[in-house]
């Protein structure tokens, strides 16, 4: 089966290592990933800031995109595309007007048939179901899965999961043979674009995330989100300082652990491109 | 020839500000059979209703069509005004200028012209207005009280002391409600049991009180002073008569790790149990569902130690069949459960509870006899915090409104607190602090000022457990939105009183309205606070919208009184609107050929069959007949009737015909 793929600049660059994990769980799956041909940035984070009609005529160009290469189904892995690309969805289907406005700004015809899916309804829809008996080396770890803030919210677009309390990665992570532990930094927040602005205050935001996953005696924090990555990952040091002790819990895409866990090679998932090394 | 009298209302500026009234009332003076039309701006006012008998006395009227509001407002207004002139009072219409055109539409020109239409249609539909007599029905001097907290307690207690007879259903084993459950009330930290349970007893005593515990509404047919109603009295598993309540088998039960629904679950009771010990009526019941002999057969070891062999296992439900004139529903309300409250941890921390846990806990009848003992390892709690509008006020979590009870609430349990663990220090962020009630802000302030209450303004994003705390984080917007993080030893969740489960049920089932969130709706506002849409059923307490205790109690008196109103007649008057099968003379008799299509297509079972006899005494003719007692005029057998022979009075097929004409034609 095919299923369409928008990767965002993020999957591009910085967490390149998330679009190998997600291609390599998918091909060991028999699932085809096509590539939105000549896709463009979703408009996160600035653009829903400084101009509403580009905020939607971006995503909306990208779903037009897929609709006339022929795809049904889109998978978007990175958290802040998700919701812009849903929310884009969600806004043009309530007015048409501004639906028939978009698609004569971008000068192609957006209808909306699209489905799409973020990389916990992938995994829930194709991957999970036939999983059984293919878990070689389950993830026998315990993991903090982290959530952040665009995967569940706003719940009355997105409608996926509870927005205080999610547990959808949880029971993946079940099913790959981890064990989730209960804590209570799930939704907060990492600081997103703050890291470069004011990297200080992402040592303190990411800081309390790991120190709580640490003191629950988490072994590794798995997250669906390319900025929640980066900020868990790469600002480790800044985290570190905040917590005033070397915290050296690897930080995982779900994609990653799920794919260590079906036996894929660990170059493949980009395990070694982190920059607190994966030890699990 | 008609003389018709169109009387045109502003209603104020409510229709005049949309609708040119002046218009209207010239255009109706020159239809055919308008004998006066006038505009006024107040109609429904005394010269307004002085206009009218005045016009019907001076012109000779034989018709009047009233251009105001919703006849639901008003009609009853306007036709005694007609009666009082000597019109028949059903001879009187009104055009609903008012919900069906000015406030709906913008102000224009079509606007006025819907307003003449509608005024048009009735104008041609009074033409065919027959005098009418109003119907009288006798009234069953007998109240039904549906729910046994402190509203229905009060009802019943007022309803009985004006000398008529009450039958309070309670779906619990005891009377008391939550109110009995409370520890202490507000604004004057008086006992709650201490000033409940005098009046729980009278209730049970009272010679015109029939107390039905364990008890549920099964069905209710009927109209106002003539419901059957028909209870369902669950089996207690012990014969009432002759238990003595001496508690022997309580204590035997070898089931004793139920969560006490009175306790909230913070203490245990056992499978054949008294809610508590000061319960009316103060005698136990087997909860089948935990019970060993229910589940697996064998056990009877109530039956074995009870002195007078009360328990009776095969004891079935029973049902009750009772004529009622009027009903009072006093169900209450509930809160809102765990999985509400992810975010506060609320049923995975067990120091996290909810107001009404914590009144159990202050209360000296509660699991800890009166002392702030947190419930995972029963240590005093010394650094508490109250979480103010845990659900209400929140769009996001579906109820926008605001609870009312929860500001004075939880000044109250803050206030038990300092004065029960000395040094301890309490916390309270809320939204606003809602005091409005005689002596409340003063309560309120004297929990800030003397008792030294922290007082937070700001929501709280969420409570976790960390190393054996609870960490709540929660933002001072006082303070410049400063984060504020609290480890407390116990959190107090002020949750927002809901509806029943059941109340949509029990709305349909009584045919009264009910709100978004399922709340029974009260007829009007702000002058019908305890009547509903429905005759002859009234509202008292929180199940119509979160209340205290003052304003249940008033509810439930003013409920009360109306009850009181209706059984001071002797019978009732019920308009004449209802459906009639033709009568015609012998020996064609009726144009009904006895079908009974309609008898099925009845909701009210008002149909009957009719036979005709000759001399003989033979039947020559099966016709149906209307009963008028049962019949609610809505029209349901009309459609049905294949030979046209039902007509509903006041709206019959002529009269329809002529107002779908008259919007056809030009005038």
């Amino acid at each position: 089966m095919t299923l369409g793929f928008y990767p965002g600049c993020s999957l591009k660059g910085s967490s390149r290592e998330y679009a190998e994990s997600v291609l390599a769980v998918a091909k060991a799956f028999d699932i085809t990933i096509e590539e939105i041909k000549d896709w463009n940035c979703c408009g996160a984070t600035a653009a829903h800031n400084m101009n509403r009609e580009l905020s939607f005529a971006l995503p909306a160009r990208i779903l037009s995109l897929a609709e006339k290469q022929g795809l049904t189904e889109v998978v978007v892995p990175c958290a802040a595309c998700y919701s812009r690309l849903t929310v884009t969805q969600y806004e043009l289907a309530k007015d048409k007007e501004l639906k028939d406005r978009i698609s004569e700004v971008n000068g192609m015809e957006y209808k909306g048939s699209v489905t799409i899916l973020n990389i916990i309804q992938m995994l829930d829809k194709y991957i999970t179901p036939k999983l059984e008996g293919k878990v070689v080396k389950p993830f026998d770890h315990k993991v903090a899965c982290y959530y952040g803030c665009l995967l569940v919210r706003p719940h009355e677009i997105l409608k996926f999961d509870r927005e205080e309390d999610p547990q959808s990665m949880d029971e993946v992570m079940l099913k790959a043979g981890a064990t989730p532990i209960d804590w209570a930094f799930k939704t907060e927040c990492c600081g997103a674009g703050l890291s470069i602005s004011r990297t200080p205050s992402v040592g303190k935001l990411s800081g309390m995330i790991v120190g709580d996953a640490k003191d629950r005696g988490a072994e590794a924090i798995i997250v669906a989100c390319p900025m929640c990555h980066s900020n868990l990952d790469m600002r480790r040091k800044e985290i570190n300082k905040y917590l005033g002790e070397k915290v050296d819990i690897p930080v995982l895409y779900i994609t990653q652990a799920l794919g260590l866990a079906v036996g894929l090679d660990r170059k493949e998932l980009g395990l070694n491109r982190h920059f607190v090394k994966v030890t699990v | 020839m008609s003389k018709i009298g169109v009387f045109v209302c502003h209603c104020g500026e409510n229709i005049s500000a949309t609708v040119d009234c002046a218009r209207v009332a010239e255009t109706s003076g020159k239809l055919d059979g308008v004998a006066y039309s006038v505009d006024y701006k107040y109609m429904c006012s005394d010269p307004g209703q002085s206009l009218i008998k005045s016009a019907i006395k001076e012109k000779g009227l034989t018709g009047v069509v009233v251009a105001a509001c919703s006849p639901r407002m008003h009609e009853p207004t306007f036709r005694k005004a007609c009666a009082e002139a000597g019109l028949n009072p059903y001879m009187c219409e009104m055009a609903n200028l008012r919900e069906h055109v000015s406030w709906v539409h913008e102000k224009g020109e079509a606007t006025t012209e819907k307003a003449i239409d509608l005024v048009r249609i009735l104008v041609e539909k009074v033409k065919y207005n027959q005098s009418l007599n109003a119907i009288k029905v006798p009234v069953t001097k007998t109240a039904l009280v549906i729910g046994g907290g402190i509203a229905g307690i009060q009802a019943s207690l007022d309803i009985a002391n004006t000398g008529h007879k009450v039958i309070l259903i309670e779906k619990d084993p005891s009377i008391g409600g939550h109110m009995s459950q409370l520890s202490e009330t507000f604004p004057t930290l008086d006992c709650s049991q201490c000033i409940l349970t005098p009046r729980m007893v009278e209730v049970a005593q009272h010679p015109n009180i029939t107390l039905y515990s364990y008890a549920e509404l099964e069905s209710v047919e009927g109209f106002i002073g003539n419901f059957k109603v028909k209870i369902r009295r669950k089996s207690k598993s012990i014969d009432e008569k002759l238990c003595t309540g001496c508690g022997l088998c309580t204590t035997k039960c070898p089931v004793k790790k139920i969560p006490s629904e009175f306790n909230e679950g913070l203490g245990m009771r056992t499978a054949i149990y008294v809610p508590f010990p000061q319960a009316v009526p103060n005698k136990p019941v087997i909860d089948r569902e935990h019970c060993t002999y229910y589940l697996k057969g064998k056990c009877r070891i109530c039956e074995k130690v009870c002195p007078i062999q009360a328990i009776r296992f095969d004891q079935e439900d029973t049902i009750e069949e009772v004529e009622i004139g009027a009903i009072v529903l006093a169900t209450g309300f509930s809160v809102k459960q765990p999985d509400f409250f992810p975010e506060y941890g609320y049923g995975k921390y067990p120091d996290v509870i909810t107001g009404l846990q914590f009144e159990r806990l202050a209360s000296a009848s509660g699991p800890t006899l009166g002392e702030i003992r947190r419930p995972s390892d029963g240590k005093v709690p010394q650094n508490i915090v109250f979480v103010a509008c845990a659900g209400s006020r929140d769009e996001a979590k579906g109820i926008p409104y605001c609870s009312k009870i929860c500001c004075m609430y939880i000044a109250k349990h803050a206030m038990l607190y300092q004065h029960k663990v000395h040094g301890g220090k309490s916390y309270v962020f809320y939204m606003d602090i809602r005091a409005g009630g005689k002596n409340y802000e003063e309560f309120v302030r004297r929990a800030i000022e003397e008792d030294g209450v922290n007082y937070v303004r700001g929501r709280v994003s969420r409570i976790y457990e960390k190393n054996g705390k609870l960490i709540v984080k929660g933002v001072d917007t006082l303070l410049g939105a400063m984060p504020v993080d609290i480890e407390a030893d116990m959190v107090v969740l002020a949750t927002a009183g809901v509806a029943n489960s059941d109340a949509e049920a029990l709305a349909q089932k009584l045919h009264v309205s009910y709100d978004a969130y399922k709340f029974f709706a009260e007829a009007h506002p702000k002058l019908k606070p305890v009547e509903t849409n429905t005759a002859g059923i009234f509202l008292a307490g929180a199940c119509q919208s979160p209340r205290d205790i003052p304003e249940s109690v008033s509810m439930a008196s003013g409920a009360a009184v109306k009850v009181a109103c209706l059984f001071s007649q002797d019978e009732l008057t019920r308009d004449p609107l209802i459906a009639v099968v033709n009568r015609m003379a012998p020996p064609v008799y009726s144009s009904c050929v006895g079908c009974f299509l309609c008898v099925s297509a009845c909701p009210y079972q008002a149909i009957e069959k009719e036979e005709i006899k000759n001399r003989a005494g033979e039947v020559i003719k099966t016709l149906a007949r209307v009963n008028p007692g049962l019949c609610q005029g809505c029209g349901t057998c009309v459609a049905f009737c294949r030979t046209k022979s039902i007509d509903l009075q006041g709206y019959t097929h002529e009269q329809m015909y002529t107002e779908v004409m008259a919007l056809l034609n030009e005038y």
